[in-house]
């Protein structure tokens, strides 16, 4: 403190001395902060540690049987040696094609009702709730649902039921997250379309979806790499088969309920495949999630 | 010759004119689809609850809310009771919500208070983000791989030192209620740590530096200023995550060991309703249909008043904090 604040300073303050600003665990108050933080780094840590482990498990044992085999051949029967799991590869990616195929389009398409057109009405406001509390939903319960809609009225399991409750657990994630996008796009750039003469089908086309694209994009591959990943949806929907996709309505294997299947067997071989099959499985989801961040714009 | 061109160049060259009517049809139908779209998403939602409870509806007459107090659940001599399933769901989501609620918190504050530059933040951040990438199924596998056999000799330890604690009453077999939980509070700890960094977020700076200019530390700060601050958003995301957590499904059935019991103990195995679903379901007689039925309305009117509350809570604190 220099000496010319300190004359102008209060003499009973003056003369109480300098507070003692030095640093020293000594102070109760000092050793708390220190020891609070220590637990804050110690929480932390034990939270990143079950990535880890997980990431190391999938790596050094899923790892092992990754080969061409791996992407060619049918699940092996028990005791059998060797075997792929190429059909359930090609059973996720048929039915995510379906679930994509139905919500993508109804998600921005209400994305712009609620975004747009009529981003204050009542109906709205409905619709964007109706979209949070959907995005909540038990994924067990779509199956539960889709079973009770369509499984039981076509007879049979099939791809397109598995496509179908899926796209319910996708649908809010795109629903949501193409309404914030729209929303985002300059009012300015709206007006100015609107001054030229557009309607508003034309500023939502033309302008509003080109300019929100990224955005949407984020939340379609974030919704995509979920339902990727899920199993629950698919446990009757979809079921579980041992041969390749015929048609879009019979039973088709899943990445997902082959690893449930096979990690309550007692079989070494099949437990190695559930272990790849989890690596591949995550490697998918991990890449439409870099995708959605590769779109730029930050996660809604 | 110039005179003429410039006369005719605004009958000829003129864009505007009137929309046609194929314009005007195609804007309206445009429209039109675009509402159809959402209200589509809001009847879904209505047809699922019609649906289910139009399934469930004669397994509710039948068995009455007796169905909810009884723990036996037995095909051969048609009863039916989901207590058991009750108590394992809320019972492993609360334990879940406890345990992922403060990790999920911790985090929050540790990547949003400046504990770490931004460089080492990005990497954290990173790391709980993949951490809510991972599917369900692999989190199962995971768990009884890897889990299961690292907890069981603590856990055992754990029963024979202290046996009369009702929580360490059993040992750890296998699957239980333990390592279930364990998993379950990985899984909601994204949520929590996204929606309540969220939260810190939107504290304006000017309320840190007024607490730092009263001579407060840091940890002062937080826990008196910062955490009172963003409560609501704290609150809507734990409120998120416990509605996550009870309707969670394959890690449980993989991990809990879908036992018909209620118990205190966290060694024991258990089971819950979205469990249930995904065991029996597959194999389910006819017979059973009924009251599968009813204990998924159970699971439905549970997550959906939980989401509903969490819902409101946030819009109620994210109106007040742009206010």
């Amino acid at each position: 403190m220099s000496t010319t604040e300190q004359t102008t300073m209060n003499p009973e303050v003056v003369a109480l001395g300098d507070p003692d600003l030095s640093f020293s665990f000594g102070e109760r108050r000092t050793l708390m902060n220190f020891l609070q933080t220590v637990t804050l780094w110690i929480l932390a840590g034990i939270a990143a540690i079950p990535l880890i482990s997980v990431l190391w498990m999938l790596i050094s044992r899923g790892g092992l049987r990754i080969s061409t085999a791996i992407f060619t051949e049918l699940p092996p029967a028990p005791f059998e040696q060797g075997g792929g799991i190429g059909n359930a590869i090609v059973g996720t990616l048929v039915m995510v094609a379906i679930a994509s195929l139905i919500s993508i389009p109804i998600g921005i398409l209400g994305g712009l009702y609620t975004g747009l057109l009529n981003p204050d009405s009542r109906i709205s406001a409905l619709i964007r709730f109706v979209g949070k509390v959907l995005t909540g939903f038990p994924s067990i319960l779509s199956g539960v649902f889709v079973y009770a809609w369509l499984v039981i009225v076509m007879k049979t399991y099939s791809a397109i039921a598995g496509g179908v409750s899926l796209s319910i657990l996708m649908l809010p994630t795109v629903l949501l997250t193409a309404e914030q996008a729209f929303r985002m796009v300059p009012q300015r750039m709206k007006d100015a379309a609107y001054g030229m003469g557009c309607n508003s089908t034309q500023v939502a086309t033309k302008i509003v979806l080109p300019t929100a694209l990224p955005g949407v994009m984020t939340g379609v591959m974030l919704a995509v790499a979920g339902a990727s990943g899920e199993s629950a949806p698919l446990l009757f929907t979809a079921l579980f088969s041992n041969y390749w996709i015929g048609s879009f309505t019979e039973p088709t294997a899943s990445l997902s309920i082959l690893i449930y299947n096979f990690s309550a067997m007692p079989y070494e071989n099949q437990i190695e495949l559930a272990w790849t099959a989890s690596l591949v499985l995550v490697l998918i989801v991990l890449v439409f999630n870099i995708l959605s961040r590769s779109f730029g714009t930050r996660r809604v | 010759m110039a005179d003429k061109t410039k006369n005719a160049e605004p009958k000829v060259g003129s864009v505007s004119r009137p929309p046609t009517a194929f314009e005007y049809g195609y804007d309206k139908s445009f429209r039109i689809l675009t509402l159809a779209a959402g209200v589509l998403t809001v009847l879904l939602l209505v047809y699922i609850f019609w649906k289910l409870g139009a399934l469930a509806a004669p397994a509710m007459r039948e068995y009455g809310l007796g169905f909810l107090t009884t723990v036996e659940w037995n095909p051969n001599k048609n009863e039916y009771g989901i207590l058991a399933e009750i108590w394992g769901t809320l019972y492993s989501s609360f334990l879940a919500l406890l345990f992922g609620g403060v990790l999920g918190i911790s985090v929050a504050i540790f990547l949003t208070q400046g504990f770490l530059n931004a460089r080492l933040a990005w990497v954290f951040r990173l790391i709980v983000e993949m951490l809510a990438a991972i599917p369900s199924v692999v989190y199962g596998l995971w768990g009884i791989y890897v889990l299961i056999p690292a907890i069981r000799p603590m856990a055992n330890w754990l029963h024979e030192t202290l046996p009369f604690i009702p929580f360490f009453s059993t040992k750890l077999a296998g699957p239980g209620m333990f390592p279930a939980m364990i998993v379950l509070s990985i899984m909601i700890l994204p949520t929590v740590a996204a929606i309540s960094q969220d939260a810190f977020k939107a504290i304006p700076m000017k309320i840190q530096e007024a607490a730092y200019g009263m001579g407060t530390t840091k940890w002062e700060a937080i826990r008196k200023v910062i955490i009172p601050t963003a409560s609501g958003g704290i609150f809507a995301s734990l409120v998120l995550g416990f509605g996550r957590a009870l309707g969670e499904t394959m890690a449980l059935a993989m991990l809990i060991g879908n036992a018909q019991q209620v118990s205190l103990s966290l060694f024991s195995p258990a089971t819950t309703l979205a469990s249930l679903l995904a065991s029996t379901f597959p194999e389910a007689g006819a017979n059973q249909i009924g009251p599968l039925m009813y204990a998924a309305v159970v699971l439905l009117v549970i997550t959906m008043a939980v989401n509903f509350i969490g819902t409101i809570i946030m819009n109620y604190t994210s109106r007040q904090t742009v206010t």
